[in-house]
């Protein structure tokens, strides 16, 4: 009958995330790993790197540290699959916009440099 | 003995490929998390495509202008002891936001300690984070408005289009911070008042740990792609 009561209780997942487990030394780890990232980030602006490697090296760092937000702060490195991929496929689709809008943002900017001189202000 | 029995009955599913699969089609419980940590999951993931449809249109409009961008750099420059540093403010606001989310971190484990007292005072301490968070970017909206002469349809430096597409995305971050502040409050005070030991359940402080990650998650987009590109 023990274990029956404790089973009516919502709180009992087998395969919810052993929460418990994480000591604050892991939190703090990843706080000043995201520091360095936010540092290193920042660190490109003050060199002035410009061109491709400003974005790409601000692209890298931004996912990295979205990565450690997701993974550890929200726990999904522990959820189960089943679970991780319900989530974190379905913003993969905002690729495919973003890849329609560079082409179709190209061919635009493309129009507006052969006629906006013609037209004038 | 039967709780056992249970776990091993759970667990007997592989956590791969062919796990996924039946889980799935298992038709009985799909996701075994409880369903406020999945709906509040489901609702970040429609937020995250509000959040990227803004970054998305920001991508596209600034991709076509003639116009030069304004430099935001020099923009969002604070002027401290007679010289600018670029995107002072937005650094602190940066440092501010991360270091919230760590404390929210810490809040949720806790609460999975049922330590009430430090739940609750963490919990605050995220949500006076946030506070800081907002009344900064007050002070910079302010500034680039009354000071810079930043318009949702046009500005001094550059595209028009710049002053619109700041206002927006910036101020609907603004908005969820701040609605994030209230959430944690109200979980704050439900904390200190032991209605989570009473229920002897603290995962509602994970719900709301959640939804102020994804602020900050959000934020680091924000500052990437908005600030420093």
């Amino acid at each position: 009958m023990e274990e029956q009561k404790h089973f009516k209780h919502p709180s009992f997942y087998p395969g919810d995330a052993p929460e418990t487990e994480h000591p604050f030394s892991l939190y703090i780890s990843v706080w000043i790993l995201l520091f360095v990232l936010s540092a290193f980030s920042y660190a490109v602006d003050l060199a002035e790197i410009q061109g491709y490697l400003r974005w790409f090296l601000v692209t890298v760092f931004a996912f990295l540290k979205a990565g450690l937000v997701v993974g550890v702060f929200m726990h999904m490195a522990w959820e189960r699959m089943a679970f991780l991929y319900a989530i974190m496929l379905p913003p993969l689709f905002l690729l495919a916009l973003v890849g329609i809008l560079a082409v179709d943002g190209a061919f635009v900017y493309y129009i507006r440099d052969l006629f906006m001189p013609l037209v004038g202000e | 003995m039967s709780n056992n029995q249970t776990v091993s009955f759970e667990h007997s599913i592989p956590d791969n490929l062919k796990g996924l699969v039946a889980d799935w089609s298992s038709d009985v419980q799909t996701f075994r998390v409880r369903w406020s940590k999945a709906m509040m999951w489901i609702f970040l993931v429609s937020d995250t495509f509000i959040f990227g449809s803004f970054l998305c249109a920001y991508m596209a409009v600034r991709l076509t202008t003639i116009e030069p961008w304004p430099p935001t750099s020099e923009v969002f420059a604070l002027h401290v002891g007679g010289a600018d540093v670029p995107l002072l403010l937005i650094a602190i606001m940066t440092f501010i936001l991360i270091s919230s989310s760590g404390t929210m971190a810490m809040a949720v484990t806790s609460g999975y300690k049922k330590e009430r007292k430090k739940t609750a005072f963490l919990i605050l301490l995220t949500a006076l984070g946030g506070l800081a968070f907002v009344g900064m970017q007050m002070f910079e909206w302010s500034k680039l408005i009354f000071e810079e002469g930043i318009r949702p349809w046009g500005n001094p430096f550059g595209a028009a289009q710049f002053g619109g597409f700041f206002f927006m995305i910036t101020g609907f971050h603004g908005l969820h911070v701040s609605i994030g502040v209230v959430y944690l409050c109200i979980v704050a005070k439900r904390v200190w008042e032991g209605r989570y030991d009473r229920l002897n359940d603290y995962q509602m402080v994970e719900v709301a740990g959640l939804y102020w990650h994804f602020v900050d998650l959000v934020w680091i987009f924000i500052f990437a792609f908005f600030y420093l590109w």
